[in-house]
């Protein structure tokens, strides 16, 4: 983030008013826009009293709802983010033909509508398709259970670790690397001792946002879910259940699980965007330099 | 880039990038345009260019519009606000503007149901009026504003950080008003970066689901936005049709997505011209 410049000349500052009424209007925008909804969740899941809360959220379905959305997140998160590392190994390390065309395809689930997302898996591994039916005479069913919700997450979460890892990496540059392998460490050895720690903040932040999404989608599980009560709920789910069953206080008392996560989210983000954004800016200002002076 | 042969694992790395880029990404999407070929041109007109298809595309293309021009407003006077001015909680605003992104889509949608409901919070206020916000376009207008508005603040935020002050010196010395230079100096360098976060919560908008299902209030013709219609159509497991609307919707998607790429490489040629 830029300096602040709380002694910017004169004759560049906005005259106190529009300052006072800029302000204002932000402040009242995003109070109305995203400070009301996120007090509105908790208020509506206590509405109904602290003890219908914790019954509300400890009760069989909603405990199996939480189980369900962790399992999900722990099988997607380290696969995603093992394929962020492997791409960014070969992106940032290596040249290749059709490299900024792999970026691009990388990014491609994020502009696919979550309910065309889910619906890929259902037109691919559905019951009525050849592998669907294969797999079904073999008593394996993928939509409309757990597997399809699994796949169906990982393809949505998929660019998170990637593009955060990438820029890293081709900020950090190579040269320790270099050096390491130079000196008789194996490939692995480098990996593990240099590669890792260099980009351990990256990492960790690619992971977190990969999380988030992977816990709180809803629009691509929804699809592949089938709406089995209580066995391939996961909590975003379950709250639409809850809701449409006019369990108002309940659905907010999940809801609100998840927006705890949500702020935890938003916290770890803020302290490792600032340890990351440097590193990143850093780098790009010093890849500068030496194109200038080549 | 001989320098780099030193390193291992090219090999293995971009081996295991393109399989599992090819089994989660690839080939899932795949599927559906192979999908769409077997259906004839009648077939995929029909679903296509059905009444409720035209209804449900121009809903979703206007809110999508409308939010994302909510957003483009006030999220420029928020990335402003948040750049140039000092206030208190500054910081804590700042970090609460990704919420939308933070926040599971399903709890979006309730939340902002309850909020603009008639006896709502908010929905309150607009009854008087006989305004009613909830189960109307107006409402899925306002979910698709909640989801894009970190695009527009997070994509000028860093353009309006970087700004040098010396044009606005330049302009100032020169004798422009500061009406005058925010309209000849800042709003023309900020302008790409607008219309990429535009882009983005357009995009955006028009795929979201989660916070539109509920408050939408699903009604065909009426408040039944794209990704609704297609749910609804896998629901009566009419696949064909859901593939025909979907392969539309990818298809725009993916343009959007171009788009963006080249409005971001303008922006980059500007910047290093300037």
């Amino acid at each position: 983030m830029a300096a602040r410049r709380p002694d910017v000349p004169r004759a560049t500052a906005d005259p106190p008013a529009v300052r006072r009424a800029l302000i204002a209007i932000a402040l009242t925008f995003l109070a109305l826009f995203l400070f009301i909804p996120l007090i509105a969740v908790f208020a509506e899941a206590l509405g109904k009293g602290v003890g219908q809360y914790f019954a509300a959220i400890t009760s069989s379905e909603s405990l199996a709802a939480i189980r369900l959305t962790l399992m999900t997140a722990a099988i997607a998160v380290p696969l995603n983010v093992s394929f962020g590392l492997t791409a960014a190994w070969a992106i940032a390390r290596f040249e290749f033909p059709g490299k900024q065309l792999l970026i691009t395809v990388i990014d491609l689930p994020f502009s696919v509508s979550p309910v065309i997302a889910g619906m890929l898996f259902v037109l691919l591994l559905g019951i009525r398709t050849p592998i669907g039916g294969w797999l079904d005479d073999h008593n394996v069913r993928i939509i409309f259970a757990e597997p399809g919700i699994v796949l169906a997450t990982i393809f949505v979460t998929f660019p998170f670790a990637a593009r955060e890892l990438i820029p890293i990496m081709q900020s950090v540059g190579s040269e320790e690397e270099q050096a390491a392998i130079v000196l008789g460490a194996s490939g692995w050895q480098s990996f593990l001792r240099v590669t890792i720690p260099n980009v351990k903040w990256g990492l960790l932040y690619g992971m977190v946002l990969c999380n988030s999404r992977a816990m709180g989608e809803f629009g691509a599980v929804s699809v592949v879910s089938g709406h089995i009560r209580g066995h391939t709920n996961t909590m975003p789910l379950y709250v639409e259940i809850l809701y449409n069953d006019y369990q108002f206080a309940a659905a907010f008392a999940v809801s609100s699980l998840l927006t705890m996560l949500a702020v935890a989210t938003l916290v770890a983000k803020y302290f490792l965007e600032r340890r990351v954004a440097p590193q990143v800016r850093l780098a790009a200002e010093n890849q500068d330099v030496m194109e200038a002076a080549a | 880039m001989k320098r780099h042969r030193v390193l291992p694992g090219f090999g293995l790395t971009i081996g295991w990038t393109m399989f599992y880029l090819s089994i989660v990404v690839l080939v899932p999407l795949s599927t559906i345009f192979l999908k769409a070929t077997s259906l004839s041109w009648t077939e995929f007109c029909v679903d296509v260019l059905a009444p409720r298809t035209i209804a449900a595309y121009k809903l979703s293309f206007g809110a999508s519009t409308a939010g994302a021009f909510v957003d483009s407003i006030f999220g420029f006077v928020v990335a402003w606000t948040l750049v140039r001015y000092e206030f208190p909680l500054r910081r804590l605003v700042d970090v609460l503007i990704d919420l939308p992104f933070a926040l599971p889509t399903s709890v979006a949608g309730i939340t902002l149901t309850a909020l603009y409901a008639e006896n709502g919070w908010l929905g309150r206020w607009f009854t008087p009026f006989g305004l009613k916000v909830a189960f109307t376009p107006l409402g899925i207008t306002v979910a698709m504003a909640f989801v894009g508005l970190p695009f527009i603040v997070r994509t000028i935020q860093p353009v309006l950080e970087d700004l040098e002050p010396e044009y606005e010196e330049a302009a100032a010395t020169l004798g422009a008003g500061r009406l005058q230079t925010f309209r000849r100096v800042i709003f023309p360098t900020l302008l790409p970066a607008l219309l990429t976060g535009f882009a983005l919560a357009f995009a955006r908008a028009l795929g979201e689901y989660g916070s539109v299902v509920f408050i939408s209030g699903n009604m065909p013709f009426r408040t039944e936005v794209v990704p609704l219609l297609i749910m609804s159509k896998l629901e009566q497991f009419d696949y064909p049709g859901a593939t025909a609307i979907a392969v539309v919707m990818l298809a725009i998607s993916f343009t959007i997505l171009l788009g963006i790429n080249g409005l971001q490489k303008w922006a980059g040629r500007r910047l290093m011209a300037s």
